[in-house]
């Protein structure tokens, strides 16, 4: 039955499609430009899109107070992708074809962004994913090429696990790990992926590797055989909703061992679910931290939290960056022809954004330092900086 | 690994199947009783379930309520959405073919889901801690008060259950409308009251389940009840749909087998299983565990 409703979906999606075309998208008038933000505005990240567009929102917000880009101002399109990866790509097609936006920034999640890259490359508009960790964002699995119309402003996911091992291994002195991967996401299988060649490289050993879906919502039975596993670290790759019950159960369970985690687990909400003391003596990999005190970083968390009452989390940050990036491209290119400003971003070097550094490699992706972040009473406190 | 290690993962994995399985079966009992009187698959249970999680939410956060007026409200809340449903959805439609009511039950499943997430936006909410959770350790085994807190309510609400339907008027009027709805309008037993009676309490039930879900996770979205109401409703099969003992004893034994297979076997396998279950069931012994030929309904 449930495959019934799913039907039932896509067909009313189809029409709702169907009767969209048919009003024709209106023409970008001749003051401003527009940005399309294909972004996670419901489902299970729906904390994610939130945060990007809040952030996207307040850059273009300062990029117009002075005079905008080449005389232009700069306007944010929103289209829902639902959190899924089919929604992603109907998205970027109305952004494309409808709203007429001369490039687009999302989706974060990494199964969504790899979904929708085959629209906007036939479409040669540029597409930046502020928080898609995945390679094959950027890079065509098939051939090893990278898609050249496709960039992104994280790390990937090799490095955010490559570092959990080292800092699982050197800091924490954990020497058996187990692993629990979101299984409905590429995101977390990469990372885990990683996580587990370099645990091993590192000396270490894998006592059990066990798999969940999103929405899940009982991990305990999964959480007593790892705990008969007599593991020394958990390390849980997935996004907040799961790994925030996750970490509650298995701590009710009695398993104190240290819990580790990517930036899925960045999320105002996990303290929440997980419970404070839950969440204490675990770690996540990310890639920025609202500490950082650099000065354009002091003078972004001053300007967002006046605007939203909140600290940008990791989201907001990686979205603001790339509405500038954007903006600097379109500067560089002295043009709004989305193939222009395709070139122009390829070339960005050493281009200043709040998580750092961004020079794009021959695959697209930024090399920037990664920071871990420590759980301590609900608070994310800095723990320590990696570099490449 | 030493045998008694892994009979005491053996014990545990029972423990958490079986609080696991007391949700199943609460909202099976809603299930089997709505099938029992009109032979009707409501697959809008689940979203009552969702319903009653978001009304204990609102109790809990907004109202300040305790645990027990939290349920109650919950309870009460459910109740009245479920005579609602069948006055506006389904009464309508009961002289309708079995599968036009089916698909009314599928859109009234859409409605609720939607509308919840128009009203409390899609994002996840987290219930206050209203019941901390004391963990106990018996030896190398681990249950929390919440488990035992789910356990006890089924128990007490399945008994209650049992209560109206065997030993009430009401519940003798519910078990002669299911044996022959038109012989019992002939002896002067209101039909209509009797089927809203049966739907809020049914809707009651899962809204219960729904509250002590939302404290056990401490997660509650508009989407939570698609995978449980799945899931119950394999238990009502499993148990023999329209049979009240037949929801509980399915209930329970599918969330202990959910538990072995996820401890035992792979988490991957875990749905697989329930799946599994129903189609042997439905191919092998299609009238569920408890049923008979002459099937005892509600």
């Amino acid at each position: 039955m449930k495959r019934l409703k799913v039907f039932a979906v896509m067909a009313a999606a189809m029409a709702l499609t169907i009767a969209l075309a048919g009003c024709g998208g209106k023409k970008a008038d001749g003051d401003t430009v527009k940005i399309g933000g294909n972004l996670e505005m419901t489902g299970g990240s729906a904390s994610y899109g939130a945060s990007a567009k809040n952030a996207i929102e307040l850059a273009l917000k300062q990029i117009n107070a002075k005079g905008g880009v080449n005389g232009k101002k700069l306007a944010l399109v929103v289209a829902d992708n639902k959190s899924e990866a089919t929604e992603a790509t109907n998205a970027m097609q109305k952004l494309i074809s409808q709203d007429k936006v001369v490039a687009v920034i999302g989706p974060n999640l990494s199964s969504a962004a790899i979904a929708a890259t085959a629209v906007n490359a036939s479409a040669k508009i540029a597409a930046i994913t502020p928080m898609g960790t995945n390679p094959n964002v950027t890079v065509d699995p098939a051939n090893g090429k990278t898609k050249p119309y496709n960039y992104r402003t994280c790390f990937i996911d090799p490095f955010q696990g490559t570092v959990m091992a080292n800092f699982a291994t050197k800091e924490l002195k954990a020497k058996k790990a187990a692993i629990m991967v979101d299984n409905s996401s590429d995101y977390a299988k990469g990372l885990a992926q990683f996580f587990k060649e370099n645990f091993v490289k590192n000396g270490g050993q894998i006592v059990a590797e066990e798999f969940y879906l999103q929405k899940d919502t009982d991990f305990k039975a999964t959480l007593t055989k790892i705990k008969a596993a007599n593991p020394d670290l958990l390390y849980i790759p997935g996004y907040y909703q799961e790994v925030g019950m996750i970490v509650k159960q298995g701590r009710e369970m009695g398993l104190t061992i240290p819990m580790a985690g990517g930036d899925g687990w960045d999320s105002a909400k996990l303290p929440e679910i997980a419970g404070k003391n839950a969440l204490n003596n675990t770690f996540f990999s990310s890639l920025y931290s609202p500490d950082d005190d650099s000065k354009l970083n002091k003078d972004f968390v001053a300007e967002y939290q006046k605007a939203y009452n909140a600290r940008p989390d990791v989201f907001a940050a990686l979205a603001y960056d790339s509405a500038l990036l954007l903006a600097k491209a379109m500067e560089d290119a002295k043009s709004f022809d989305p193939a222009k400003i395709n070139e122009a971003l390829a070339k960005v070097n050493g281009f200043q954004g709040v998580s750092g550094t961004v020079t794009f490699n021959a695959q697209h992706n930024p090399v920037k330092s990664a920071v871990i972040i420590e759980h301590k009473d609900g608070k994310q406190t800095f723990k320590t900086k990696i570099n490449p | 690994m030493d045998m008694g290690s892994l009979l005491h993962q053996f014990i545990q994995q029972m423990i958490n199947g079986i609080s696991l399985g007391s949700i199943y079966a609460l909202i099976a009992l809603g299930y089997t009783m709505i099938y029992g009187i009109i032979k009707l698959i409501n697959f809008a249970h689940g979203d009552i379930y969702m319903v009653g999680a978001y009304l204990g939410f609102i109790a809990t956060t907004y109202l300040g309520f305790g645990f027990l007026p939290a349920i109650i409200f919950a309870m009460l809340g459910a109740g009245l959405a479920g005579i609602i449903i069948e006055r506006v959805a389904y009464r309508p439609m009961r002289n309708a073919p079995r599968i036009a009511i089916l698909i009314t039950a599928i859109g009234v499943s859409f409605f609720l889901e939607y509308t919840m997430m128009l009203i409390a936006s899609p994002q996840p909410r987290t219930f206050p801690a209203i019941f901390e959770a004391t963990v106990y350790h018996l030896g190398p085994l681990v249950v929390n008060s919440q488990q035992i807190l789910i356990l006890v309510s089924a128990l007490v609400l399945m008994v209650a259950l049992s209560y109206i339907v065997n030993k009430t008027k009401a519940g003798m009027a519910m078990r002669a409308v299911s044996f022959d709805a038109d012989a019992a309008q002939l002896m002067g037993i209101n039909v209509d009251k009797t089927i809203s009676l049966t739907f809020a309490l049914g809707s009651a039930l899962a809204a219960a389940g729904g509250v002590l879900v939302g404290i056990y996770y401490n997660s509650i979205d508009p989407l939570m009840g698609m995978m449980p109401g799945m899931k119950a409703f394999i238990a009502a099969v499993l148990g023999g749909i329209g049979i009240i003992p037949g929801a509980m004893a399915g209930g329970l034994i599918l969330g202990v087998v959910e538990a072995l297979v996820s401890g035992f076997i792979s988490s991957t396998f875990r749905d697989a299983a329930s799946f599994a279950i129903l189609i042997l069931i439905l191919l092998y012994k299609p009238t569920g565990l408890l049923g008979k030929n002459v099937r005892e309904k509600v």
